[in-house]
């Protein structure tokens, strides 16, 4: 790829690779359709006019910059690290997602479309894809695996309030890759007006790069308030990975900054050994899945496993592109967390500091738990809050034997 | 690339003035031996060309009959060895009936493009249909098969342009295939007008034959649509026959390889009447 040799923040190239991953990987229906995106993105990104707009809904709608936090008592608690957390659970709806969808729907308007079609898995970036569409008076269908609708309900209910059809997907094992699969369906279907608004930061080429440019501000406004606040950059940064949206947004623009170690935490399920995970870059392999080459958590004849996670946001068999890439660099470390682990974190974050996180950054969490302690009082960690656990207290009240 | 057998089925068609019919079947459904069954009797039941599909846990571009096809065939433990073994054992008695194998990419990726393309070549395969490897890509799958020997189609689609048309044409060999509708396979909304016009405009852009599918479903289709196509494929309905052949716990019935052929049997006489008129 056409990267400069100083700098890990340049890609993708013009055929949309980061390495050999990435890609535009797609039927020839959708091809046309992706340049298009292409190009209206390129015209957008050049023109002041679109990054004020999202600007101004940063600020005055999603409540942008968020806080960056230190988690003074859970740092006591821990006895090592400083904690800080980037609370993107504070934004409007509920999390990082929103960041992308306001951007994505601006983009939409610019291209004339008239019908918003997503995938959702935990409900996050459905419920943020049901906002914005809200917000401009568009028709919104949102693709969700049974098994999710089940299990979220309360985002399921959400969507519904704010004007979206839900559209229940019993293919497989009814997860985030089923979703996927049928809004790639309706997308090759309804090819003139329909605007595919992608959650993370995957697919074919433009999407890894719009939805990482969109969540950077995650790790722009990071790295500002941690120079505010410690006048240093932090040693370590840890995000949650399923799709990957908010970890890319995370760590983008710390990626040239050497000093700062780089975790990405996959779900590991119940353990490693079977397939009762979703740790599709500790435990997969490179194949073509939904548009972009990736890790992905596949068998010997490159069929598509369906993974397990506790979380629905973390419960997708594959990876943004641009994670591989940094896997394979060596520029991030990419690390499991077992169901058991996060629901403990979950637990502990809520009762040490009064913050009831998403079951995704509960992941990121009990990965902080492992780090703080092995590191000096004087080092800083920073993760990203990027959901609140609204949304999961009835799952993890069954876990913990409440009848709620 | 030197003649194959899917340029000289298209030729002897031609000659015939008829369109040649395309069938496509999902290789293992309903189980490995019926599917073998079934794809040695179609030659005899009126299939010029046949489409073997090779099963993948996510096709984006299917409709529900060949999502079906595609969980019973992996249900019932269907691989690509297996799928490469079909075709081994149809070519011991069928030296001149094209196959083209039709998927995804991933399946022929985790077996390396160039290792899999040479298999495929000797063990009687003619071509490939890979859906998610558009022309920007050609250097990865395109040109090892077009090395190896084997015509690699392309789809065009009613959103590929004039403008686009020629990249997707460049590496194109065998035949050209034309996607009807813009949607998955066997939508509804067949327009015969429309196709007739979009053929119409790829032939003024290649020799090639141009072959029709997605939403081909009846005897009258084919007769339709093979008046201005050059072949007409057909896949969804015969997948939907084998469905409905099945017992109430999803196996093969006696009933499963003539549900089959009497349809594709019944289809290649619409075909034939298309020029007649």
């Amino acid at each position: 790829m056409t990267t400069l040799a100083n700098t890990m923040r340049s890609g993708p190239d013009e055929r949309g690779h980061f390495g050999i991953f990435g890609g535009r990987y797609v039927a020839e229906t959708l091809m046309p359709l992706i340049l298009d995106l292409e190009k209206a993105y390129n015209d957008a990104k050049a023109d002041p006019e679109f990054k004020r707009e999202i600007e101004t809904l940063n600020k005055h709608y999603t409540g942008r910059p968020s806080p960056l936090y230190f988690a003074e008592r859970l740092t006591e608690h821990l006895g090592g690290a400083k904690i800080y957390f980037k609370r993107d659970e504070l934004n409007h709806t509920g999390s990082h997602k929103i960041n992308n969808c306001l951007g994505q729907i601006l983009l939409a308007k610019r291209m004339g479309k008239t019908r918003i079609i997503a995938e959702t898995g935990a409900g996050q970036h459905g419920v943020a894809t049901a906002t914005v569409c809200a917000r401009f008076g568009l028709p919104c269908v949102v693709y969700m695996g049974a098994t999710d609708v089940e299990r979220q309900k309360p985002n399921v209910f959400r969507m519904k309030l704010l004007g979206a059809e839900i559209v229940p997907v019993t293919a497989g094992a009814g997860t985030l890759k089923d979703a996927m699969n049928e809004a790639l369906r309706d997308w090759v279907t309804n090819v003139d007006d329909t605007y595919y608004l992608i959650g993370t930061a995957a697919g074919p080429h433009p999407y890894p790069e719009i939805v990482r440019d969109l969540q950077s501000v995650i790790g722009k406004e990071t790295r500002e308030q941690i120079l505010e606040a410690e006048g240093r950059l932090p040693d370590a940064i840890v995000a949650a990975v399923g799709g990957g949206s908010n970890a890319i947004g995370l760590f983008h623009p710390f990626l040239d900054d050497e000093s700062v170690q780089i975790y990405g935490v996959e779900a590991g399920g119940r353990g490693l050994d079977g397939h009762e995970h979703c740790a599709s870059l500790t435990a997969g392999k490179p194949g073509v899945l939904h548009g972009n080459r990736t890790y992905l958590l596949q068998d010997d004849d490159g069929q598509i496993l369906e993974g397990h996670s506790i979380s629905a946001g973390l419960d997708y068999p594959g990876i943004g592109p641009e994670h591989s890439w940094l896997k394979e660099v060596g520029r991030a470390k990419y690390v499991p967390i077992m169901d058991d682990e996060a629901l403990e974190a979950f637990q502990m974050l809520t009762k040490v500091e009064g913050i009831i996180p998403a079951l995704e950054p509960a992941h990121a969490l009990a990965q902080v738990i492992k780090l703080a302690p092995t590191m000096d009082k004087n080092q800083i960690i920073v993760m990203n809050l990027c959901g609140r656990g609204d949304k999961d207290v009835f799952t993890v009240g069954g876990m913990l034997g409440f009848n709620l | 690339m030197t003649e194959t057998r899917i340029d000289r089925r298209f030729k002897a068609c031609a000659e015939q003035g008829r369109p040649a019919l395309v069938t496509f079947i999902t290789a293992g459904d309903p189980d490995l031996e019926t599917s073998s069954a079934i794809l040695k009797a179609l030659p005899a039941a009126g299939a010029d060309v046949i489409e073997l599909g090779m099963p993948f846990s996510d096709p984006m571009a299917e409709g529900v009959p060949i999502q079906l096809a595609t969980l019973r065939a992996l249900h019932a433990g269907q691989t690509m060895n297996k799928t490469l073994d079909m075709v081994r054992e149809f070519r011991k008695t069928d030296a001149d009936t094209p196959i083209i194998l039709m998927g995804y990419y991933n399946p022929i990726y985790v077996r390396e493009p160039v290792a899999f393309v040479k298999e495929a070549k000797e063990a009687g395969v003619d071509g490939l249909i890979v859906v998610d490897i558009p022309p920007e890509a050609d250097d990865e799958l395109c040109i090892p098969a077009m090395e190896a020997g084997l015509n690699f189609i392309r789809l065009a689609t009613p959103t590929t342009d004039d403008k686009r048309l020629p990249a997707v044409l460049a590496n194109t060999s065998g035949f050209v295939y034309y996607v009807s509708v813009t949607g998955i396979t066997g939508s509804a909304n067949l327009n015969a007008t429309n196709v007739s016009e979009a053929v119409t405009r790829i032939k003024g852009h290649t020799d090639l034959p141009v072959a029709v599918g997605f939403g081909i479903k009846t005897a009258e289709d084919a007769e339709n649509i093979g008046r201005k196509a050059d072949g007409v494929v057909v896949g969804s309905v015969l997948v939907n026959a084998i469905k409905d052949s099945l017992d109430a716990d999803g196996r093969a019935t006696e009933k499963t390889v003539s549900a089959v052929t009497d349809l594709v049997s019944s289809l290649a006489e619409g075909a034939r009447r298309a020029r007649k008129a």
